[in-house]
């Protein structure tokens, strides 16, 4: 009869998942629902297709990096714990994680370096752990599609990489990233916040 | 084995008088007063008893949840996350500001923390967007003790599953085989009469006849799935010469709104059954079906409708301009055919209660006959009708801009969320011209600063 019945005990490895995202559980048996409904043919995963079926991701200029950051590593089944790692960078971050933290557990997903790195691997296109010029100009065009010229964009990509280059390699590393928008609340910009 | 004989004949007259009982009652109660018209109140009174069972088993599973010390899945109607209505060039402006530790120079240029908002909006639409959750059926926030609807199964206790198998029961046992016997006698009366009607010379009486069959079938299809209507404003009701506009969740839409009025279909030549009635009803009076071929000519079908709509002995059109089922939470993008004919447009809102039984057909899961089956094993099929006052185009307005008009006053009055896009999504991709305007106002914010430079 097609019944869409699924609780916690449904999901698996619910603890785990848990423990590593820090999702609630309430929050994670919305995103499993949510993760059943994009599952068009109910394959038990998602692939590129049922991501790129969402009208709204579609004409998002960044969309196709987005869906892309999913499946690292040319993978082509995104499963349930894989589709939480990711939403779990734009947990809100609850101030009480920081105080009693042990240093020697993981960071959660959801700190601001965490959220600095997602950001970083959109423009880092090829995963080397730079920012070429070459590849800033790839996203810049995927931003503005056919709206701006190529030698305006190239003057703003070298303006951008010349700002962030500190050790002059002609590319943005991630700590020369993260160095230059330190002031940015990072935290508030790449959150998403659950209702209750 | 002399001992059966009689045993035999017994059962058999027993059978013979319970089946006469049956239809006896199955005329006086429904088919009676589908011809003329009338209702005893006995839907009304069985729809409040079911929910008051509802109201009961959904606490029970509550109590239920809470001893176990779970978490109860509760839809959302309001989306399950907090999003932003700010637009694109308001929060690259302000994450700009917040970010950025040279002086503010009014010149926009691109920064890094650009990205900012594309990703953001991006996860948000993943976890939660507009359009994929209206074609799945909508989720009910108490349990209606059927199983297709429930997701907290192991809360069950033990009462609430003898009071469910009770209601399997009555929906497999009892109210199935009427409903069928009804569809089945719905149906046939119809075939019947409209070819027995169009053996009649074309005349007053001829049509007289015509619409009263029609009428009587569509109100026996109606009791044979107990739907339960409630029909507002019935003076804003489709006149010949116009075109009745109304928001699309079900195949059932067509039977309840022509139980309450006489239109003229408009839809493809179907083979089987269907064809069958098809070719029946344009015996009795015209209505407009159309070749599988003649289907994609759009020139076509805008000439035959308009030749039906300026005859005004002709019946109003009844179409859905939507296209495809959506899940009767919103209203998607009507396609403009319909109202570039230039007739009088009367928009009529159906908003169906699912706390009855869901009557969206959700046609990528169920076929046909698995979704008829799937209607006549719910309680019922409730819904409300509102009539709205008929719309005309106005001179400054084009056809698109019209059929969003009297997209948003069907929206508006039904409750249900007024939506841009199209409800060909549930089958196709997005077009690439709709990024190319989020493209446009991200270009606009960065290079806004350059002067002399356009490219349209």
């Amino acid at each position: 009869m097609g019944s869409r019945s699924s609780h916690a005990a449904r999901i698996p490895d619910v603890d785990s998942i848990q423990r590593e995202t820090g999702f609630s559980q309430a929050s994670l048996l919305r995103l499993y629902h949510r993760f059943r409904a994009l599952d068009r043919n109910d394959k038990g995963y998602l692939s590129r297709v049922d991501l790129q079926q969402i009208g709204a991701l579609a004409v998002n200029p960044l969309g196709d990096r987005i869906i892309d950051s999913f499946f690292p590593d040319g993978s082509l089944q995104l499963d349930f714990p894989g589709f939480v790692r990711v939403l779990a960078r734009f947990r809100p971050v609850d101030d009480g994680d920081h105080g009693n933290r042990d240093p020697k557990e993981p960071e959660p997903l959801n700190s601001r370096m965490n959220k600095l790195r997602f950001a970083f691997q959109l423009y880092d296109l090829d995963r080397d752990g730079k920012i070429s010029r070459h590849e800033m100009l790839q996203v810049l065009r995927l931003m503005v599609g056919v709206q701006v010229t190529e030698e305006q964009l190239e003057s703003i990509a070298d303006r951008t990489v010349q700002e962030a280059d500190e050790d002059g390699d002609g590319a943005v590393s991630f700590l020369e990233f993260a160095k230059s928008l330190e002031k940015m609340n990072i935290e508030q910009k790449m959150s998403i916040r659950f209702l209750k | 084995m002399f001992l059966l004989l009689p045993f035999d004949s017994l059962i058999v007259s027993l059978l013979g008088i319970s089946l006469t009982v049956l239809f006896t009652l199955l005329l006086v109660f429904i088919i009676v007063p589908a011809i003329f018209g009338v209702s005893f109140g006995i839907r009304k009174l069985y729809m409040k008893t079911l929910l008051k069972i509802f109201a009961w088993a959904t606490l029970r599973m509550e109590r239920g949840a809470k001893e176990k010390n779970h978490q109860l899945y509760k839809p959302y109607t309001n989306g399950i996350i907090a999003k932003d209505p700010t637009s694109l060039e308001e929060e690259i402006k302000e994450i700009r500001r917040s970010g950025s530790s040279k002086a503010l120079d009014n010149t926009p240029e691109f920064e890094l923390s650009d990205i900012f908002y594309f990703c953001r909006k991006g996860m948000e639409t993943i976890m939660d967007d507009e359009v994929t959750k209206r074609f799945s059926a909508e989720e009910l926030e108490s349990w209606n003790l059927l199983s297709r609807t429930n997701y907290n199964f192991q809360y069950i206790s033990l009462r609430l599953t003898v009071l469910w198998g009770l209601g399997v029961l009555i929906r497999y046992c009892f109210l199935l085989p009427l409903r069928i016997a009804l569809a089945f006698t719905g149906i046939s009366l119809l075939v019947v009469g409209t070819t027995v009607v169009g053996y009649l010379p074309n005349g007053r009486f001829k049509e007289f006849l015509s619409k009263h069959v029609h009428l009587m079938c569509y109100r026996i299809c109606v009791r044979a799935l107990t739907a339960i209507i409630t029909y507002h404003d019935r003076k804003n009701r489709p006149r010949n010469g116009g075109i009745c506009v109304a928001n699309h969740t079900s195949p059932i839409d067509v039977i309840i709104l022509a139980s309450d009025g006489y239109y003229a279909m408009v839809g493809q030549v179907h083979g089987g059954l269907m064809g069958v009635i098809q070719r029946a009803m344009v015996k009795a009076c015209p209505h407009v079906w159309f070749e599988r071929s003649e289907v994609k000519d759009r020139h076509l079908v805008a000439k035959r409708l308009t030749e039906h709509v300026q005859d005004t002995s002709k019946l109003p059109i009844l179409i859905f301009p939507e296209g495809t089922c959506i899940n009767n939470t919103s209203v998607m993008m009507f396609k403009k055919g319909s109202f570039e004919i230039g007739a009088t447009v009367y928009p009529v809102a159906i908003k169906y209660d699912p706390q009855f039984g869901d009557a969206f057909w959700n046609s990528s899961k169920y076929g046909m006959v698995t979704y008829l089956l799937r209607m006549m094993t719910s309680w019922a099929i409730v819904c409300s009708v509102w009539y709205l006052p008929p719309m005309t185009r106005e001179a400054e307005e084009d056809a698109v801009q019209f059929a969003n008009r009297v997209k948003s006053a069907i929206a508006r009055q039904g409750g249900l969320v007024d939506l841009l896009w199209d409800g060909g999504l549930k089958r196709e991709k997005v077009k690439d011209a709709f990024k190319e305007e989020q493209q446009k106002l991200y270009s606009k914010a960065i290079a806004g600063g350059h002067e002399g430079r356009s490219r349209s």
